[in-house]
């Protein structure tokens, strides 16, 4: 057992108004308009949706995706808590601060895609609440999550605010909170999966499997990882601080054998299962099935050198790689790998797109207020930006 | 310190086997649903299907459902699928030249498209609500849109493509066939309407173990061989004439998802009629045995929860150990 000196996070400071979060909010606000609009005239009034493709990137994106992209938290609190890797104690804060935003907002977004939205109480309530079905399990522990995540993150807004008082108090209790915080995320991200399993044959083999929960959970920890990378890259260049290669470099090789472990998981599903020969069929969807592995397969690549390990451009590029394919995955398996019969369409209109783009602002620029306002980011570091 | 991959794999597969250890306990694998004891559908022959869509019509009166228009002049009700406002249609499968009725090639058919009830269905398991349910006796899938959250998982899940969705709506609804089971004594249907009003027996009511009978006894039956159907109900005392087609011989709905309550039956593959190939396990059954597995009786998320919060309280004591120096 290792004990690592930190130095404690502290707040950013700087500008809250700049070029990059007057965009954000002009993003935002035009996300607000379309809101009305499809609170006021449906669903259909603003998005391609239909009977063959009932759900479209609002769900596929903002809470498939969406939340995968949030694992970072989840991911970083299994390296430091649970295998006791203390050295990436430095990650915990913006990575959980990152994670809060994403799911939040991925909680958020289902709201906005659920035609009776009003009932959405239904999901918790004995007497509707239907625990045979995917979609409850799902929905019940993303919510739980939520608000564990927020407690995780409560001793930042106490230092804030300096009660230390009720922050040793939480602090007894939070042993319970990280555990939670690794378990329930490894059930719904598997369970992101699963929801698939009971679409049976319209989903195409590449996709349809009885090992779709880990490839999901693989890969929503891996992404974590990446989530992490990318996040220190842009905000080492946005806040103008130093990269903290050397950390970095240590997890991606953690990136990296798991990246290794999901490959032969996946690619042994296939073998085993004998659905290769869909990856060989000239259509669209084994076309999308190689696009998908290629962004798998090459960070699996680069990462295999310790040099590229140590290349802040490499290293930025697999973490970009690794989101990509993550996205592929769940954009193929709920979309494109999914066949209701002929003549059904889909491709997501702009006020549609404009809606997800709203959802991701909102994340960056309350990021960005964030760490300029709370002790996230370690302290060294923003002392050296100035 | 370098960072061990090994002891992190380690760790992994330390956990994986704590899961693996709780899943080994008594969850049963969940079988297949069995057809109810007064399990009610229809029996579609579409040899004996004249396409005159009398049925389309009765549905959408028996529904209250408004008219749906696909050419310029937006007169007839004109539905080209069932839809938010239509629940029952009539298809055509058309090939080569259409010659002659009820032929695979150069010939013409019929195929009736409307909830199967099937008896193990995706989309009761599928709804998180409860507001898809099976009825425990007749059988009936029905949606209740009191209950209904909106979010389409079982209009995805259904391989029939059975429900669907209200779009344009502002305050939008599930639409499915519910067999016509809002009927009362005295309304102008007494029955699924379709059938009520089908004039040569094509579509036939009743309960599905008659219909299964009477569905294998006109495929037994040598083709061009006279005999007396049934109209309107199965138990309906008017009978009428019909020459027997060369059927296929497949019942669909026997066996396809372990059953359904409406029966098909064709002289041409069904398949060629739009009904999809399906295994007889049910998709519920597939799905909700591996999410019981995973979580019955929350067996497994407690006992890892524990390996976790043992693993996190003495990480997080070193941390304040560190915190004090």
């Amino acid at each position: 057992m290792s004990n690592h000196a930190h130095s404690a996070p502290a707040p950013l400071g700087g500008k809250f108004v700049t070029p990059v979060t007057l965009t954000m909010a002009l993003l935002i606000g035009i996300a607000g308009l379309i809101l009305i609009v499809r609170f006021i005239f449906g669903i259909g009034a603003v998005t391609n949706v239909n009977d063959g493709y009932s759900w479209g990137i609002w769900v596929v994106y903002d809470v498939m995706v969406g939340s995968a992209f949030a694992c970072g938290g989840y991911a970083i609190a299994l390296l430091v808590y649970i295998f006791n890797k203390g050295e990436y104690h430095p990650l915990v804060r913006p990575a959980l601060l990152g994670s809060l935003f994403g799911y939040t907002l991925a909680g958020a977004s289902v709201i906005i895609d659920l035609g009776r939205y009003w009932n959405t109480w239904h999901i918790f309530a004995p007497g509707w609440a239907q625990i045979n079905s995917v979609m409850f399990e799902v929905a019940v522990c993303i919510t739980i999550y939520i608000g564990v995540m927020w407690l995780e993150f409560t001793p930042v807004f106490l230092e804030k605010y300096n009660r230390p008082d009720l922050k040793k108090k939480l602090g007894k209790w939070m042993f319970l909170i990280i555990a939670l915080g690794a378990l329930l995320p490894s059930m719904h991200q598997s369970s992101l999966g699963s929801l698939l399993v009971v679409f049976g044959t319209q989903i195409n083999p590449l996709w349809q499997t009885l090992m779709l929960p880990p490839i999901f959970l693989i890969t929503a920890i891996t992404v974590g990882y990446a989530i992490v990378i990318f996040e220190s890259t842009v905000s080492a260049i946005g806040f103008k601080r130093p990269f903290e290669l050397g950390m970095l470099a240590k997890l991606s090789k953690v990136m990296w054998g798991m990246l290794l472990v999901y490959l032969v998981l996946r690619l042994g599903d296939i073998v085993v299962r004998g659905a290769l020969g869909e990856a060989f069929k000239p259509n669209i969807m084994a076309l999308m099935f190689w696009i998908e592995m290629a962004f798998f397969i090459a960070p699996a690549v680069l990462l295999a050198s310790d040099a590229n390990r140590h290349r802040p451009d490499k290293l930025f590029l697999s973490a970009v790689c690794m989101m990509a394919g993550t996205f592929l995955l769940r954009i193929n398996g709920f979309l494109i790998g999914y066949e209701t019969g002929a003549g059904w369409n889909y491709f997501p209109s702009i006020t549609e797109i404009m809606l997800t783009v709203g959802i991701v602002a909102i994340e960056i620029l309350g990021y960005i207020v964030l760490v300029r306002l709370l002790p996230v980011l370690p302290k060294h570091e923003a002392a050296a930006a100035k | 310190m370098t960072m061990d991959r090994r002891q992190f794999l380690k760790g992994m597969l330390a956990g994986g086997a704590v899961a693996a250890a709780a899943t080994s306990t008594p969850v049963e694998a969940r079988d297949n649903l069995t057809m109810p004891p007064k399990a009610m559908g229809l029996l579609y022959d579409s040899t004996l299907c004249i396409g005159c869509k009398a049925c389309v019509s009765a549905c959408k009166e028996s529904n209250g459902l408004p008219p749906e228009f696909s050419t310029e002049d937006q007169l007839w009700d004109t539905p080209l699928d069932i839809s938010g406002k239509t629940k029952n249609i009539i298809k055509m499968y058309k090939n080569g030249s259409a010659e002659v009725k009820d032929r695979e090639e150069n010939g013409y058919a019929f195929m009736k498209v409307s909830c199967l009830h099937c008896v193990d269905p995706s989309c009761v398991s599928a709804c998180p609500v409860s507001a898809m349910k099976k009825d425990p006796v007749t059988g009936v899938v029905s949606y209740d849109p009191g209950d209904c959250i909106g979010c389409r998982y079982c209009v995805g899940a259904c391989p029939f493509g059975v429900p669907r969705f209200e779009y344009d709506k502002t305050f939008p609804k599930i639409v499915k066939c519910e067999l016509c089971n809002h009927l009362k004594e005295g309304d102008k249907f007494q029955y699924s309407a379709c059938a009520q009003v089908c004039p040569t027996g094509a579509t036939l009511y009743g309960p599905t173990a008659e219909l299964m009978v009477e569905a294998k006894r006109r495929l037994a039956l040598k083709p061009g061989t006279g005999h007396t159907v049934p109209h309107g109900r199965i138990d309906g005392k008017d009978r009428q004439m019909a020459k027997a087609a060369a059927y296929v011989q497949h019942v669909y709905g026997e066996k396809e998802l372990g059953g359904t309550q409406v029966l098909k039956i064709a002289a041409v593959p069904l398949e060629k009629l739009g009904m999809p190939d399906l295994p007889e396990r049910s998709f519920a059954a597939t799905s909700e045995t591996m999410q019981h597995t995973l979580y019955g009786y929350l067996i497994t998320p407690v006992v890892v929860l524990g390996g976790l919060a043992i693993a996190a309280k003495r990480t997080v004591r070193d941390d304040e150990s560190e915190n004090q120096e």
